[in-house]
């Protein structure tokens, strides 16, 4: 399983990269891995509104149709569009195809998040679940 | 594999000769503006009405459903339907009635109307009944709309919220976001149920209410029910209940009685009438007393002997359906409760939990079950064991249910369990019939671990072998061409 360092990691198995004020959210390994073949990637709106809990995105695959869920508050200011045509990029690299980008408006609460390290050990216990 | 109706087409095939018209003929053009006009003829094809025929037996020969054999599919209470049923709904004087006809000779139809809902309110434990909606989820929106319209009546905006736990059937999300409501989900605890102190966390002014299927869609009995009520109403919310596993606790005990306030019924499911494809279906929506200035409109209602519509409502939310709901799904779910009586919808119901047990109890000793307790009318196995050992997947085991002659029961549902295959026999299934699939499952169990492949590639005995759902859900060619 591919769990990149630098990254924080959320409950539901979002990652995210902060560079400032700047935040790049897309979903995990574990979470494609878990879903199986994702076959259609619905991306939020370009600079729509968005709270800490929001669900931003749909990711929907032969399986199951997931929320995708935003740490963060602020204003989406890229959308990776590439999805909706090619839903099949989140499976090939979850990390390198990023769902959106959020300029943050409040301080990101970084504590409710994980490390890279944390979140192996969490994704370990939910394997056993 | 069949060709498709497209492909068979021969031009002019089939040329009917009509007699010549008694008016003078009016040419499209002289009627219909030029632009509304088709350039080109419609694509539909032409065969010969023998053609046509042998087309759709010999697809109808391909359907499978609970006549052919047994449908275990979860949640979706596939019972049998006794053809008395198709009897009683073919009957002249309900089959050939118009909905304009004078209310005075339609009178045996609109006591059906009546009576239905008082039975349905009885079963249930509600006050009112409408029986407009034409299935469950249409019922789940007009029951979410009594609800919304009830808190605004009383100005109370706020609330924009709905709690739905998170085992609940897809419909509930969708139907309060239909509504116009936020969905927040509520945990599962480590029994299966609803976990309370979740529920207590999210309980706000800002909720509308909370939608719940008892039992839920692992089987299992919300044994907090009373305290749930509790929580929801003590915070100003209304209690909803999905009434897809109705079967489960018919004649033991009511909804109304459990603290709900709005019902949704599916008379396909619970009260014996087609399902799917045999469909229309039929969600009939029961409330308590005090939400019924918001129901859907006309109602029923009988003064002495005879039977009216009251339009007169002002706080309704208006008509949800076309004239009165599918009536002949409702002439054959009278026909069930009447032929049954009360002990027989009681003893169906016992007989429903009973074979779920005696399945269970035989599938634990070669699949995981996760909720391995007494259940109700349904529950969930998975293939955990046959994952570790060799790689087979819920689907891969559906798939060879096929070939044994079975449909494979509701697979990768509810969401909270891995690898769910979610297993309801009802209540019409012998010990026999139970036995011959309990066989069918072990033997499938002793295949994964001697010949995997014959698994993996299934099914075998079908007209299309492993569809490549992938390409399917990412590619799907929708529309034929030539």
């Amino acid at each position: 399983m591919n769990i990149p360092q630098g990254l924080f990691y959320s409950s539901s198995h979002e990652w995210i990269k902060i560079e400032g004020e700047k935040v790049t959210l897309g979903i995990t390994d574990f979470a494609q891995h878990h879903l199986g073949d994702i076959v259609f990637v619905e991306v939020p709106e370009l600079n729509s509104e968005v709270n800490v809990g929001d669900s931003i995105a749909v990711v929907e695959s032969v399986k199951a149709v997931s929320e995708i869920y935003s740490p963060v508050s602020g204003t989406i200011i890229a959308v990776n569009e590439e999805l909706e045509e090619s839903p099949e990029l989140l499976n090939e690299d979850p990390y390198k195809n990023y769902i959106a980008v959020i300029e943050v408006s409040n301080e990101i609460e970084t504590e409710k998040l994980m490390s890279a390290k944390d979140y192996e050990a969490y994704c370990i216990e939910e394997e056993k679940k | 594999m069949t060709k498709l109706i497209f492909e068979k087409h021969i031009a002019e095939a089939n040329t009917f000769e009509l007699p010549p018209l008694e008016v003078p003929e009016v040419g499209l053009s002289e009627t219909v503006p030029e632009h509304l006009l088709r350039e080109n003829a419609t694509v539909i094809p032409e065969v010969s009405e023998v053609e046509l025929i042998r087309h759709y037996t010999e697809l109808s020969n391909r359907a499978y459903g609970v006549d052919n054999g047994f449908y275990p599919l979860g949640s979706c209470t596939m019972k049998y339907n006794p053809k008395i049923n198709e009897w009683a709904s073919r009957l002249p004087g309900f089959a050939q009635i118009h909905p304009y006809q004078p209310r005075e000779t339609v009178q045996g139809a609109m006591q059906i109307l009546y009576e239905l809902g008082k039975m349905l309110g009885e079963i249930t434990g509600m006050d009112h009944f409408t029986l407009q909606p034409a299935a469950g989820a249409h019922g789940e929106m007009a029951g979410v709309m009594m609800i919304k319209a009830y808190h605004n009546k009383r100005g109370d905006f706020k609330r924009t919220k709905m709690m739905v736990p998170d085992s609940a059937h897809g419909t509930n999300p969708a139907t309060a976001n239909v509504v116009g409501f936020d969905v927040i989900e509520i945990k599962s605890n480590d029994r299966g149920l609803v976990d309370l102190d979740d529920l207590k966390a999210k309980m706000s002014d800002e909720v509308a209410g909370l939608m719940l299927t008892n039992p839920n869609t692992l089987g299992l009995f919300e044994e907090e029910i009373q305290e749930i009520a509790a929580v929801v109403h003590e915070g100003g919310g209304l209690l909803y209940y999905d009434g897809a596993n109705l079967n489960a606790i018919m004649g033991i005990c009511r909804p109304g009685d459990m603290g709900f306030d709005v019902i949704h019924l599916n008379l396909h499911k619970t009260f014996a009438t087609p399902h799917g494809g045999g469909g229309p279906g039929s969600g009939p929506v029961g409330i308590k007393d005090f939400l019924a200035d918001f129901l859907p409109k006309p109602i029923v209602i009988k003064k002495g002997d005879s039977y009216s519509f009251d339009y007169d409502r002002p706080d309704s939310i208006g008509r949800v359906k076309n004239f009165y709901g599918n009536f002949g799904v409702i002439v054959k779910a009278y026909t069930y409760i009447m032929a049954v009586g009360s002990e027989g919808l009681k003893d169906a119901c016992q007989q429903a939990v009973l074979n779920a047990n005696y399945l269970r109890y035989h599938l634990q000793k070669k699949y995981h079950i996760p909720f391995d307790r007494l259940c109700k009318h349904e529950f969930v196995i998975t293939a955990r064991n046959q994952m570790e050992s060799n790689h087979v997947a819920t689907l891969d085991i559906a798939k060879r249910l096929m070939d044994y002659g079975y449909h494979p029961p509701t697979v990768y549902f509810p969401l909270i369990v891995k690898e769910a295959m979610m297993i309801e026999p009802t209540e019409t299934e012998s010990r026999e019939r139970l036995d011959s699939f309990i066989a069918a499952m072990d033997e499938i169990a002793r295949e994964v671990r001697e010949n995997t492949q014959i698994v993996l590639d299934a099914p075998h005995t079908t007209v299309i072998g492993r569809v490549d759902e992938v390409t399917a859900a990412r590619s799907p060619i929708v529309k034929w061409e030539e």
